[in-house]
This record gives structure tokens, C-alpha cells and sequence, in this order.
């Protein structure tokens, strides 16, 4: 495998997680709920992967219970954002930091008969190598010489993609992310679908959090997730809230990761904790350059109505 | 229209109530295919509670709605929901259009339909949408964003909507607040032609100009109760006001001739940008005099907010020169004006113009809290912002339970007066400094009863006779015909001239606000 090769394939390998992320936010973004608790949604999905896929010997029973903590938690932002019309900024913190204090308490009971997971091996996803695609110069090892969580990806980007643009139910998400009295008075249910899109959000935030605990760093440590729900949001900004550019904002991020420790194997000067900031640099760089062009980001599609709880009642 | 036309819906006895607030009171009404029923009455007289009945999004506490079909024979209906409505043939434009503006013509007239599949189709969307625009000859662009396309597209965008969905029984919520008036008879017409083909159309409206020329019949609503339905062909204006009202109300208003003095407020070549970074000024020149009320007309949206910034310091000026009686103010902060002797009511009476959560006393006292006696030294004594607050109650007659009521607790028409109240104050003390006061309003009637705005005008036509500049942003024509010394017309950020209200028409205005004239 030469040097670009194998950068490219951890790209691919470390950007999944933050697809999974990214997406499942831009999709609950363009309902208008801002939900900033993917980190928590995700080291709690990663921990309890890991926990069920240890206990039951399966890893796809992993994804599903990751994904469906992942699930539940957004639930709870849904509820309060959505039904109590608690401002989404500080409840989508509070998940975060909830988040993270209860997947370090679990990691310390949940291995079998309540030991702690910190050090166990579990089973995990394996590189699938597909014959004849990973074939191919240069992409191919790097994207059909992956595990199948990664390969779900090649449907679940499109699907939302085609969803959004192309569907009646995309339209509806659309509108009620853009504006909730329109979509209200032409007889669609703002609140379900908001629940929904909310909820939908929480589980790929869950199965990100998942790909981290079984496939790419297999196992459980504190912190596993490491900002990476952060950059998730920083990328739904990058992407615009487009499902396709999230996936080239995630194989940037992912490919600056892969040439950290592309760096450190080579044996470089530079300090690893140096190296290590990368990613988060590259967040704030990219951050400060879309808020800078604020008439821009106008321009290319915040739902208007983002943020902002729906009260009928409420004249505006 | 004939009175033998089979009836399309009729309300029975409608009752609803608020809690504190009896907002219809066994109303009826009764329309009829191919009518043009005009729905009249002030704010808060029921008309929007009685159509949110109809549309599904009220309940009423009593009373009956019935459909009628083609022979007219009447059938019972229950409307819980817009859904409801729309099955059964009730469409509804709304006053603020129910548009999604990042999506397209098409995609909004299809928005929440059933039927629609999957997948979209948004080819044959397009296809049945232009075919039905061309039938009623009401051209969109089918595949352009809403936000690319003018605010009297987008009430055709509407009209189609409701078409699009089958509607006979088309209500629609002062169509006409936001066009010109040439734009306001393109839609009179299309509205025409629409009870031509046998639909029954609801009309809401406070301006009785209009209702005399589309409408074929008229029901006034009054605090809730049906007044009376009438025959436009057998009724005035003064008849129809006094319905509306309850009591002979002025049309005219009485105005000295005045001596005009210098000019104070002078707006010299400005360039300004909006909030979206698009040049929105270009290159305007306005003068306002002492003793003067310089009158803006212009559709909304063609550089009137930006011109009240630009004219208090809210706003940045790119190019040229603000000046107040003779200072350059050019880009100095709002508090340099406030100095100057510019007052400001703004249009958005709870956004800039009070702090609706404070009580009013403290709104009262926003400009009088740096000065004695209400200042003293860093602190502020409550007592006394109380007793001027009072004070100013009491002379501008604001209706509230006291000074310590939260500003957001009044009505629209006693917030405008407590910020009347408030400006014309600083105006005097400017005058006692030495300066000519300078009033700003945006918009100063919109919205209220017409109690409150015959308080509001009278107020500013004092402050004109007693030597302040004003200048006057509104969107009625009439009012700006009534009160104004001189016309200026906005389009596109330009003045397209300025024009004395005795040397012009409404229809030469409209000619200019449309930006195809120029004097």
C-alpha cells in the first residue's frame, strides 16, 4: 500500500464514526432542533456497544443497543426541547455532560457479573475485503477493505441524501425545519416529526459512538469518544447541512487524524500532543471561517426555524 | 352575483370565547357562490377568530357550520382541523403568506397535500401547477424559490395553493396590506374572475375603499357581534365606517397650514447596506422641515427601515451625510442623536420600541433617566421615574392598570402612546436646549383601532404645528394623503420623487412605489 493509499483508508476508517454522527444531526437540525449532546448520545452508544457485545458474544447486538441508547437520550432532549420548550442549547449540554459522567460510572460495572470494561476484549467488526472492488488503484484498499459498519454507510448517506431532496416525507422535515407555522397550518404534524428526526438522530449518534467501541479503537477506555460528537457538529455546520458534504468533511477530518499518526510512525520531532490537537484545530479553523462569512452561511441553508421551540399559540 | 345564487357555506350562531374575552357572539353569516363577501371591523372585532373557525384551527364554544353543494340544499359539517377545511373545499390565504421561502413554487403548493407519493414527482407538479395558473391567469414561476420571487407572486403562489387543493370557498386575510395599488387591483380582478367561475370568496378587511370596490356584499363585525350584512350597491363609506365603529368617525383631519421652517433633518446622498449586506440606500437625498410632516410612501421592504436607522444612528451610512439642524451627525452614535433632538417611534413597537417585560415606568423613563430629577447622581430614585411615568399617563391618556405594569401587558394602540408619550417628551426638552426637535415614526398606526390612531395622528400633527420635523413612514396611502405636507416615494431605495399630496393622486403614488414613474 503506498503512503496516499493508506492515508486515505484511515480517513475512511476514522471519518465513519463522524458520518454516522454528522448526518443523524444534519437530519435533526433541518427539523429545527439544534441538539448539541452528540458527544454524550455517542460515548454512551460506545459503552453500551461495547457492554452488549460483550455480554451477548455479538457485535451487531452491540450496534443495535448503542443505537438505541443513542435513541433514548435524544428522546429526552426531545422532550424537554420539544414539549416543555426548554432552550435546546443548554439541554443539549446537559446531555453531553450527563452523558459522559454516566458512561464513565457504567464502564466501571457493566462487564459481566459487574466488573469493570476498561481492558476487555469483546468481539468486534473485522475488516470485510471485498473481492475485485478493493482491486482497484488507490481507493480501492481504502474503501472496500473495510468493516461493515462502514459499508452500511454506502447505503445510509445516499438514503438520507434521497430522502431530503428527492421525498414527500424530506419535503415535510424541510418545511417544518424552515418554517413550523407554514408547516403547521398545511396539516403536518410539527411535533411528531421533530420527535422523529430528533429521535432518528440519537440512534446514528449512538451507532457512531458504537463503530468507535467495536471497530475502530475495539474495547473501553474513559473519554473513548474524545470530541469527536464536538467535530460532529462542527462538520453539519461545514457540510451546510448536506449529507453528501458531511462525508467529505468527515474524510478530511478523518485523513488529518490518519496523517497524525502517519507522523508519529514516521517518528517525527513534532510532539504528539501537538499532533493530537489537529482534528480540534482544524474544528475551530473551519468554525470561525463559515461564521466569518455569516451572509454565506445564511445563503447556503441553516433552517431558519433552528433553534427555536414551536408554540402554536404563540403569535410571531 | 345573484341573490338566487345557491349559498356555499353559512355560519350559524358561532360563539367563541377566549378566556376574558367574548371574541364572536353568535355570529352569522352567509356566502354565497360566486359572491365577493367582504368580512369588516377593526382589530379585535372577530374576524380572524370567526375564519379560524371556519379553517378548523378554533373550535366554537356554540353554533353550526354548514356546507351548501351546487343546488344550494345545506348539510351540517364539523371542522376540527385546516385538514378538515381543505376536504371540504375551504381554502385560506393568510395575511402572513404560509410560504417556505428555500423552497420552490412548486414544492410549497404541494406542501402537506394528501396523495402525494413517495418519491416526488416534481416534474408533473410543475406541469399541473403551470396549467392551472394559466387557466386563472395568475402567471408564477413555477420552479423559483419563494424568496427569489415578489410578494405579489407569492400571493398568487397562495391563491394557488388553495386552488390546487379544490377550493370553493376561498377566504382571504387582508390580501392587499402589502401590495400597491396597482398590484391591489390586479388581485381584485383575479378575485373577480374567480366568483366568475362560481367560487364563493371571503374577503377580511379594515379598509373600506377597498371593500366598496370589490366586494358585491359586506358583513360589519363589531366586539364580536354580526352588526349588519349589506348590499355594497346600497351602502357609502361614512355608513360602513360608522357600522364599523359604532359611532361617526372623522375621515379628515384637521390641520393648520402651519409655518414651515428651515430644514433640520437632512439626508445628503446616503448609501446604506441592509442586514444582509445588500446596498439598500443609493444615494438618497431627503430634507424634513421645521413645521413640517415629510410623508414616505412605498411597499414595504424598498429601504423605509433603513432610512429610520440611518436617520437615528442605528445604521451605518457608506457614503454622505446625515445632518441635524446643521450638525453632522454622519455615523455618530444613536445617543449623539438622541441629543440632537431626534425622537423615534419605531415600527416595531416591542422589539425596539419598548422593553416588554419591564414595567412601563421604566419604559417611560429611557430617555429621562440620565437627567434630573429622576437621575441623581449614579443613581436612579424610583420614586420619581414613578411620578413622571404617572404623569405622562395621565396626559397622554394611556389606558393601564399603573406604571408598574409590564409594557407587554397593554394593548398595541396604549404601547404606541406610552411611546409617543416617551419620544414627543425628549422632544420638548431638546427644544428647551435650543434645538428643533426632530420626530421619526415608522408606521406609527398599523395595527391599532381607530380610537388609537386618531390619538396617535393627533398627536403628530401637533408636534408638527408646535415646529418639530416629522417625518412620517406609512403604509396607507390614505393617511399619508391626509397628513403629510409633502410625499416622498421610496422604490428600490430611491426617491422617486417628492410630491405635494394636493398635486397627486393615489394612483400616481402607485405608479411611483411600483418604481415605473418618476417626478
Amino acid at each position: 500500500m503506498d503512503l496516499l493509499t493508506s492515508i486515505l483508508a484511515i480517513a475512511v476508517f476514522a471519518g465513519a464514526s463522524l458520518v454516522y454522527a454528522s448526518v443523524g444531526e444534519i437530519l435533526t437540525e433541518r427539523s429545527g432542533i439544534l441538539n448539541l449532546g452528540v458527544e454524550g448520545m455517542m460515548i454512551m452508544g460506545a459503552v453500551t456497544a461495547f457492554a452488549a457485545a460483550v455480554a451477548s458474544g455479538n457485535a451487531v447486538v452491540g450496534v443495535v443497543v448503542g443505537g438505541l441508547v443513542g435513541g433514548m437520550l435524544a428522546l429526552v432532549h426531545a422532550f424537554l426541547t420539544i414539549t416543555l420548550r426548554a432552550d435546546q442549547v443548554v439541554s443539549g449540554l446537559a446531555l453531553t455532560l450527563a452523558g459522559g459522567g454516566l458512561a464513565s460510572f457504567l464502564g466501571q460495572r457493566l462487564g459481566p457479573g459487574g466488573a469493570p470494561l476498561v481492558g476487555m476484549v469483546g468481539p468486534r467488526f473485522r475488516a470485510i475485503t471485498i473481492p475485485g472492488l478493493s482491486d482497484i488503484p488507490v481507493i480501492g484498499p481504502a474503501f472496500f477493505d473495510q468493516d461493515a459498519l462502514v459499508y452500511l454507510l454506502f447505503l445510509v448517506v445516499p438514503l438520507a441524501w434521497f430522502l431530503l431532496a428527492r421525498t414527500r416525507p424530506g419535503l415535510y422535515l424541510r418545511a417544518v425545519g424552515e418554517n413550523p407555522q407554514t408547516a403547521d397550518a398545511m396539516g403536518i404534524d410539527v411535533f411528531q416529526v421533530r420527535y422523529l428526526y430528533t429521535f432518528v438522530g440519537g440512534v446514528m449518534a449512538g451507532v457512531a459512538g458504537a463503530h468507535l467501541s467495536l471497530a475502530y479503537t475495539p474495547g473501553w477506555t474513559e473519554n473513548l469518544t474524545g470530541g469527536r460528537g464536538w467535530i460532529a457538529v462542527a462538520l453539519v455546520i461545514f457540510a451546510t447541512w448536506d449529507p453528501r458534504k458531511a462525508v467529505a468533511g468527515a474524510l478530511l477530518f478523518g485523513g488529518v487524524n490518519a496523517i497524525q499518526f502517519r507522523l508519529q510512525a514516521e517518528g517525527t520531532t513534532i510532539p504528539a500532543s501537538l499532533l493530537n490537537m489537529m482534528p480540534y484545530i482544524l474544528t475551530i479553523v473551519v468554525l470561525v471561517v463559515i461564521t466569518r462569512f455569516e451572509s454565506i452561511r445564511k445563503k447556503v441553508g441553516a433552517p431558519a426555524a433552528l433553534g427555536l421551540p414551536y408554540n402554536r399559540e404563540e403569535r410571531t | 352575483m345573484t341573490d338566487t345564487a345557491p349559498i356555499a357555506v353559512a355560519l350559524r350562531g358561532i360563539t367563541k370565547t377566549f378566556p376574558g374575552v367574548l371574541a364572536n357572539d353568535d355570529v352569522d353569516l352567509e356566502v354565497r357562490r360566486g359572491e365577493i363577501h367582504a368580512l369588516l371591523g377593526e382589530n379585535g372585532a372577530g374576524k380572524s377568530t370567526l375564519m379560524s373557525v371556519l379553517t378548523g384551527l378554533y373550535q366554537p364554544d356554540r353554533g353550526q357550520i354548514l356546507i351548501g353543494d351546487e343546488t344550494g340544499s345545506l348539510r351540517p359539517v364539523t371542522i376540527v382541523s385546516p385538514r378538515d377545511a381543505i376536504g371540504l373545499g375551504i381554502g385560506m390565504v393568510h395575511q402572513h403568506f404560509k410560504l417556505v421561502p428555500t423552497q420552490t413554487v412548486a414544492e410549497n403548493i404541494i406542501l402537506g397535500m394528501d396523495g402525494v407519493p413517495f418519491v416526488l414527482d416534481m416534474g408533473s407538479v410543475e406541469a399541473d401547477v403551470a396549467a392551472l395558473s394559466e387557466r386563472f391567469r395568475m402567471p408564477v414561476p413555477v420552479s423559483a424559490f419563494i424568496w427569489q420571487i415578489s410578494v405579489g407572486e407569492q400571493q398568487r403562489v397562495e391563491i394557488l395553493k388553495a386552488l390546487y387543493r379544490g377550493a370553493e370557498i376561498l377566504i382571504l386575510d387582508e390580501p392587499t396590506a402589502v401590495l400597491t395599488p396597482q398590484e391591489a387591483a390586479e388581485v381584485a380582478a383575479t378575485l373577480r374572475a374567480l366568483a366568475g367561475e362560481g367560487k364563493a370568496i371571503i374577503f377580511i378587511s379594515h379598509k373600506l375603499d377597498e371593500v366598496m370596490t370589490v366586494a358585491d356584499r359586506v358583513t360589519v363585525l363589531r366586539k364580536g357581534r354580526n352588526v349588519a350584512t349589506v348590499d355594497v350597491g346600497a351602502t357609502d363609506k361614512h355608513r360602513l365606517a360608522e357600522l364599523m365603529v359604532g359611532r361617526e368617525v372623522a375621515t379628515t383631519i384637521d390641520k393648520d397650514d402651519g409655518a414651515i421652517g428651515p430644514v433640520v433633518l437632512r439626508i445628503d446622498g446616503v448609501v446604506a447596506r441592509n442586514d444582509r449586506g445588500i446596498v439598500a440606500l443609493k444615494d438618497l437625498t431627503l430634507e424634513v422641515r421645521a413645521g413640517e410632516i415629510l410623508g414616505i410612501a412605498g411597499v414595504a421592504g424598498n429601504g423605509q427601515r433603513e432610512l429610520t436607522e440611518v436617520a437615528t444612528g442605528l445604521r451605518r451610512v457608506e457614503q454622505g451625510t446625515v445632518t441635524v439642524d446643521g450638525e453632522d451627525l454622519t455615523n455618530r452614535p444613536p445617543v449623539r442623536f438622541i441629543d440632537a433632538g431626534v425622537s423615534h417611534v419605531p415600527s416595531d413597537r416591542l422589539g425596539r420600541g419598548l422593553a416588554g417585560n419591564l414595567p412601563l415606568a421604566d419604559n417611560m423613563a429611557m430617555k429621562a433617566y440620565r437627567r434630573p430629577p429622576i437621575a441623581a447622581g449614579p443613581m436612579l430614585r424610583r420614586d420619581r421615574m414613578r411620578a413622571f411615568a404617572g404623569d405622562l399617563i395621565e396626559r397622554f391618556n394611556v389606558d393601564t392598570p399603573g406604571p408598574d405594569t409590564p409594557a407587554r401587558n397593554l394593548s398595541g394602540g396604549n404601547q404606541q402612546k406610552a411611546i409617543l408619550a416617551r419620544e414627543i417628551t425628549a422632544g420638548t426638552w431638546a427644544r428647551e436646549r435650543g434645538r428643533r426637535p426632530v420626530l421619526i415614526a415608522a408606521y406609527p398606526t398599523r395595527g391599532l383601532d381607530v380610537g388609537a390612531i386618531e390619538d396617535v395622528r393627533r398627536h403628530l400633527i401637533e408636534q408638527r404645528s408646535g415646529g418639530t420635523a416629522v417625518l412620517l413612514i406609512s403604509e396607507e396611502l390614505d393617511e399619508l394623503m391626509m397628513m403629510s405636507d409633502r410625499i416622498a416615494v421610496l422604490h428600490g431605495g430611491e426617491v422617486m420623487g417628492v410630491v405635494a399630496p394636493a398635486e397627486t393622486t393615489i394612483e400616481e403614488l402607485g405608479l411611483m412605489m411600483a418604481g415605473e414613474m418618476r417626478r
